[in-house]
C-alpha cells in the first residue's frame, strides 16, 4: 500500500538508543523505532510498559537520558512541545486539551492567532481549516463551541488543531478510550485518510482489535524495550498479546452457565438528576439476581455513572425505588452510602483515583476506605494500625498486588495494582450485591485476565454482580445478561450469545433496533 | 508512563536537606539587605542568634513567642488537612481570649486545679464557636471560607473593642483592661516553678502554657493519624468524591475540622491572658494567628514540622527584637523583612531548589540501579 510508496524516502521519525530513568526506574531501555513516512505504526503494550514516556519524550515533554531522535533523516534535539511542532509533531492526547466555552475555530487558533487583532487571523484560519476538513473528512462546525460537541467531534477538534500547526506526524495517545465503535471507525477512516495523504500516524493504544484493523506496522514494547516489531499483516491477536505479557494469555474468560437466584437489586423507574438539574437517568427499572452477572453497555456518559451513584448512596433518586434486599430507597428515604454497605453492597467505582481510593494516603489507609468505622480494627477512640496493615497485607497477598508493601504511598501503584486494592477491599467484605465500574480501565492485560476471573468466581460464590464497561469486549465475556443504556434510558436487553458488536453499537448509539 | 514521580527524593532530603537550604538561601539575601544598609551581616547574624539563644532569659522569650506559634500552626494545620485555608486564626484566638478571661475573672476564687482546665475548655470551646460560624456557612451556605474567616477576624476586634471598652473594663480607669486576674488564675511562669524547688532562673514570660502547647502537637499527631476522625478529615482533604464514596459526610468533617481549629486557636489566650498579662487587654493576639499560616506551611502541616518552625519563628521574634536594640540601622520594620524572606523561601517558593536538588539525588539512584 502507501507504505510501499514511500520506501525510498527517509524514516519520518527514528529513535535512536532512547534510555530514560525516572529515579530507580527504567522506563524506557535503548528503545530504538524507525516509523516509516505516509504509514500507520501502532506501539502496543501493557500499562507501564513505557510507551507513553516514549512519545513524551518524542514530543518535548521530557528529555532522554540518552539516544538520539531523528526527524526526516536529521537528528534533532527537542526541548519542548514547540519545538516537536516546529518539528512537524503533533499529538492528540488521551485527555482532550480545549476550552469549553470557546468555539471550534477559537480553540484551534488559541496561541497561533496571527495578530493583535483576531478577525484577519480568524478569516485566513478559517479558509485553511475548510480545506484541511474537505481532504481528510474531518468534518465538525467551526463555530460550535467545543462543550457541546460529542466526545468524537472534540477528538477531531484535536486532530485539526494539530494539522492546522503543520503537523506532519500524528501521535495518537489511547484515541478510542471514549468512543463508539462506530465512532472508533470514523476515526480510522480519518486516519487512513492522512496516511493516504503522506501524513504520518502514531497510534498508541493497548487494545488489540484497533492495531490489526488500521495499523500497517506494530511495535510491541514490555518493561520500556521494544520486544517485537510485525508488519500488521503478519500478525495476530494471540500473537501480539503473548509479545506484550510475556506468557501466553486467555482472552476468552472461562465460565459456567450461570445459576441465578432471588432478587437482589430491584431498581424501579429510577430517574437520577445531577448537580445542574439534569435527568441523567431516566426512569431505568431492572433487577439483579443472586449469582448472575449484569452487564451495561453503553458510551460513557449515558447515565451509568449517575446510575452507581444512586444505587451507591452518593446520590439521592429524584424519583423511583431502588429496593436491595428488601430496603426500599426512594427520594424520601434515602440512605447514604455507609448505610448502603451496612445492607450489604459494594462498590468498585468506576474513577478509582477520583474516587475509589486516596492516591496521598498509604495503601493500608486506602484499603479500608468506605470500611474506616470498622469494629475489627477501631477501639473506642484509638485505630489498630498494626491491623490494618496486617489486613492489608493479607488482600494484597491474595489479590497478588506488586510492589506488596502496605505502608506504600498509593500513589505509587500502577493502575492495575491500584485497582486490585479497590477489589480485595470491596470482595473481602463478603457483600450480596457488588457494583462494579469500569473494572479494567487503564489495567494491562494480565491483570485483566485476573479481574475478570475474580468477577466470576464473585458470581459463582452467589453474588449479584452489576457491571458497568465501556468495553464491549469486557461486556459481552463477562455478562449473563446485557443491558444497553443511551440517553439515561435502558432501552433494551440483549442476550450474550446472540449480541454482536455491530448491533450493541446501533443500540448505544441510540438507533432502534427495527431502524438498523 | 512510570509509577514514579519525577519528584519522588528520599524522605530526609525532603523533611532536612531542604528546608535547610531554603533556610540558608533566606538568610543570605537577609544578609545581603542588611549590607544594602551599610551594617555587617555576620555581626547581625550573631546579634540574632545570641539575641534568642545567648541566655536563659533570651531562651524563655523565645519560647514564649514560639508557644503562640504552636498553637496557631496547628490550628492552621488542621483546617488544612481537611482542605481548609483558615485565615481566622487571629480572630478565633481574641474570642477564645474572651472565655478564658471570663472564667479567669469571675471563677478565679476557685482552686487553679478547677479554673485552669475551666479555661482551657472555655477557651476552646470559644475559639471552636467562632470558628464553627464560618464552618456552617462552607458547609451548608457554600460560602468561601477564605472570605468568611478574614472578616470574622474584624468582627472579633469589633467585639472584643466594645466588650474592653464598655463592659469589661475596670472600673475608675481609662486604659481599656479587664481588672486583674486571682492568682489561681493564672499559669505560672518557669522562673517561679524553679524558684519554688529551689533552682535560680532569669525571670521570662515563659509559662506552663508552652507544655500544654507541646501536649496538644503530640495529641494533634494522635488524633490525626490513629482515629477514625482523622481518617475522615485526611480523607476529605486529600480527596473529597473519595470521602463521599467512603460515606463520609463532607459538611460534617469540615465543621469538626474547623471547630478543632479554632479551639487550638483560643488557646493562644492561656499563653497571653494566663500566662502573661494576667488581665484582658486588647490586641494581645498579636498577628500569632497570621504567622501561624507561615508556621504550618513551613512545618509542612505535621506536628513536629509545626513545633521545629514555632521555635524558628520564635527565635526570629525574640533575636529580631534584640537586634534592632543593638543595631540602631537595623528598625523592627527590617526584622520584618527577614521574617517575611523566611516565609518566602520556606513557603511560597519551597520549591525552588527542589529541581537541582533532585537532579543530583538521581544521579547516583541512576547508577546504583544499573550496577
Amino acid at each position: 500500500m502507501s507504505e510501499a510508496r514511500n520506501q525510498s524516502t527517509a524514516p519520518a521519525v527514528e529513535l535512536v538508543g532512547i534510555d530514560k530513568w525516572f529515579g530507580a526506574v527504567h522506563a524506557n531501555r535503548a528503545v530504538s523505532l524507525s516509523i516509516a513516512s505516509g504509514s500507520i505504526h501502532g506501539i502496543i503494550g501493557e500499562n507501564g510498559a513505557g510507551k507513553s514516556t516514549l512519545m513524551s519524550i518524542l514530543y518535548g515533554y521530557y528529555r532522554a537520558d540518552a539516544g538520539e531522535i531523528r526527524i526526516a533523516g536529521k537528528p534533532v534535539e527537542i526541548k519542548d512541545s514547540h519545538a516537536a511542532l516546529a518539528h512537524g509533531i503533533g499529538m492528540v492526547h488521551q485527555h482532550f486539551m480545549l476550552v469549553d466555552p470557546f468555539t471550534v475555530l477559537e480553540n484551534i487558533t488559541l496561541g497561533v492567532e496571527g495578530g493583535f487583532l483576531l478577525a484577519p487571523g480568524a478569516a485566513k484560519a478559517r479558509a485553511a481549516l475548510e480545506r484541511l476538513q474537505r481532504d481528510y473528512k474531518l468534518d465538525v462546525d467551526l463555530d460550535a463551541r467545543v462543550g457541546e460537541l460529542p466526545v468524537g467531534s472534540q477528538q477531531r477538534v484535536e486532530i485539526l488543531k494539530a494539522l492546522y500547526r503543520g503537523a506532519q506526524v500524528l501521535i495518537l495517545d489511547e484515541p478510542t478510550g471514549v468512543l463508539t465503535p462506530q465512532e472508533a471507525d470514523h476515526l480510522f477512516r480519518i486516519l487512513r485518510a492522512l496516511r493516504d495523504e503522506g501524513k504520518t500516524v502514531i497510534l498508541i493504544t493497548h487494545k488489540l482489535r484497533e492495531i490489526l484493523d488500521v495499523t500497517d506496522r506494530v511495535t510491541v514494547m514490555r518493561q520500556g524495550a521494544v520486544v517485537a516489531e510485525r508488519r500488521t499483516a503478519d500478525t495476530s491477536k494471540e500473537e501480539l498479546a503473548e509479545l506484550m505479557v510475556g506468557r501466553k494469555v486467555l482472552l476468552r474468560v472461562d465460565k459456567k452457565p450461570a445459576k441465578p437466584g432471588d432478587v437482589v437489586l430491584a431498581v424501579d423507574r429510577l430517574t437520577v438528576t445531577d448537580a445542574n438539574g439534569v435527568r441523567r437517568v431516566k426512569e431505568a427499572s431492572f433487577v439483579v439476581r443472586s449469582g448472575e452477572i449484569v452487564g451495561i453497555a453503553g458510551v460513557s456518559g449515558n447515565g451509568q455513572s449517575e446510575l452507581l451513584a444512586a444505587l451507591s448512596g452518593i446520590r439521592r433518586p429524584s424519583a423511583g425505588t431502588i429496593r436491595l434486599k428488601g430496603r426500599e430507597i426512594s427520594a424520601t428515604h434515602a440512605l447514604d452510602p455507609a448505610a448502603m454497605r451496612r445492607i450489604g453492597l459494594a462498590h468498585v467505582p468506576e474513577d478509582r483515583q477520583r474516587m475509589g481510593l486516596v492516591t496521598a494516603f498509604a495503601i493500608n489507609e486506602s484499603a479500608i476506605l468506605g470500611y474506616q468505622g470498622d469494629p475489627r480494627y477501631n477501639g473506642s477512640v484509638l485505630m489498630d494500625r498494626d491491623k490494618i496493615v496486617d489486613l492489608c497485607g493479607r488482600q494484597m497477598s491474595d489479590y497478588d498486588v506488586r510492589p506488596s508493601d502496605p505502608r506504600l504511598r498509593t500513589a505509587a501503584l500502577s493502575g492495575g495494582n491500584q485497582q486490585k486494592v479497590v477489589l480485595a477491599r470491596e470482595f473481602d467484605r463478603d457483600p450480596d450485591l457488588l457494583l462494579v465500574g469500569q473494572p479494567t480501565r487503564g489495567v494491562d492485560i494480565g491483570a485483566i485476565e485476573f479481574i475478570h476471573r475474580r468477577l466470576i468466581a464473585m458470581r459463582d460464590a452467589g453474588k449479584a454482580v452489576l457491571l458497568v464497561s465501556v468495553e464491549l469486549d469486557e461486556i459481552l465475556s463477562l455478562s449473563d445478561r446485557i443491558l444497553v443504556m443511551f440517553d439515561g434510558r435502558i432501552v433494551g436487553e440483549v442476550n450474550p450469545e446472540e449480541a454482536t458488536e455491530r448491533r450493541l453499537g446501533l443500540m448505544m448509539a441510540g438507533i432502534a433496533e427495527q431502524a438498523a | 508512563m512510570s509509577a514514579a514521580s519525577p519528584t519522588a527524593l528520599p524522605r530526609w532530603v525532603d523533611v532536612v536537606a531542604l528546608p535547610a537550604v531554603n533556610l540558608l538561601a533566606a538568610f543570605l539575601l537577609s544578609g545581603l539587605v542588611v549590607v544594602a544598609i551599610g551594617e555587617d551581616p555576620f555581626q547581625a547574624m550573631g546579634l540574632l542568634v545570641t539575641g534568642a539563644f545567648g541566655n536563659a532569659e533570651s531562651i524563655g522569650y523565645t519560647l514564649y513567642y514560639a508557644t503562640n506559634f504552636i498553637f496557631t500552626g496547628l490550628a492552621v494545620a488542621i483546617a488544612f488537612h481537611a482542605g481548609l485555608f483558615n485565615i481566622g486564626g487571629e480572630g478565633q484566638a481574641y474570642i477564645g481570649g474572651l472565655g478564658v478571661g471570663l472564667v479567669c475573672l469571675w471563677l478565679g476564687d476557685l482552686p487553679a486545679v478547677l479554673v485552669v482546665p475551666l479555661a482551657i475548655l472555655t477557651g476552646a470551646a470559644f475559639g471552636a464557636a467562632w470558628a464553627a460560624v464560618p464552618a456552617y456557612l462552607q458547609a451548608y451556605r457554600g460560602s468561601h471560607i477564605v472570605i468568611t474567616t478574614i472578616m470574622f477576624n474584624f468582627i472579633a476586634a469589633s467585639v472584643m473593642t466594645y466588650l474592653m471598652v464598655n463592659v469589661l473594663i475596670r472600673p475608675s480607669q481609662q486604659s481599656p483592661e479587664s481588672r486583674e486576674f486571682a492568682t489561681a488564675a493564672t499559669l505560672p511562669r518557669l522562673h517561679e516553678i524553679a524558684d519554688a524547688v529551689g533552682l535560680e532562673i532569669t525571670a521570662s514570660p515563659l509559662n506552663l502554657a508552652f507544655l500544654w502547647a507541646l501536649i496538644c502537637a503530640a495529641l494533634f499527631h494522635v488524633f490525626l493519624w490513629r482515629t477514625r476522625w482523622g481518617y475522615e478529615i485526611r480523607a476529605v482533604g486529600a480527596n473529597e468524591t473519595a470521602a463521599i464514596y467512603a460515606g463520609i459526610s463532607p459538611a460534617r468533617i469540615i465543621i469538626l475540622a474547623m471547630a478543632i481549629s479554632g479551639a487550638l486557636a483560643g488557646f493562644v489566650a492561656l499563653n497571653e491572658l494566663m500566662g502573661v498579662h494576667h488581665r484582658i487587654i486588647l490586641n494581645f493576639t498579636g498577628g500569632y494567628g497570621f504567622v501561624g499560616i507561615a508556621v504550618a506551611l513551613i512545618g509542612r502541616n505535621r506536628p513536629l514540622g509545626i513545633c521545629l518552625a514555632a521555635l524558628l519563628f520564635g527565635a526570629l521574634y525574640q533575636g529580631g527584637s534584640e537586634l534592632s536594640f543593638d543595631m540602631p540601622n537595623v528598625t523592627r520594620e527590617l526584622v520584618v523583612v527577614i521574617q517575611g524572606l523566611v516565609i518566602l523561601f520556606c513557603g511560597a517558593l519551597e520549591n525552588l531548589f527542589r529541581g537541582r536538588i533532585a537532579a543530583y539525588f538521581q544521579r547516583p539512584a541512576t547508577a546504583g540501579a544499573v550496577s
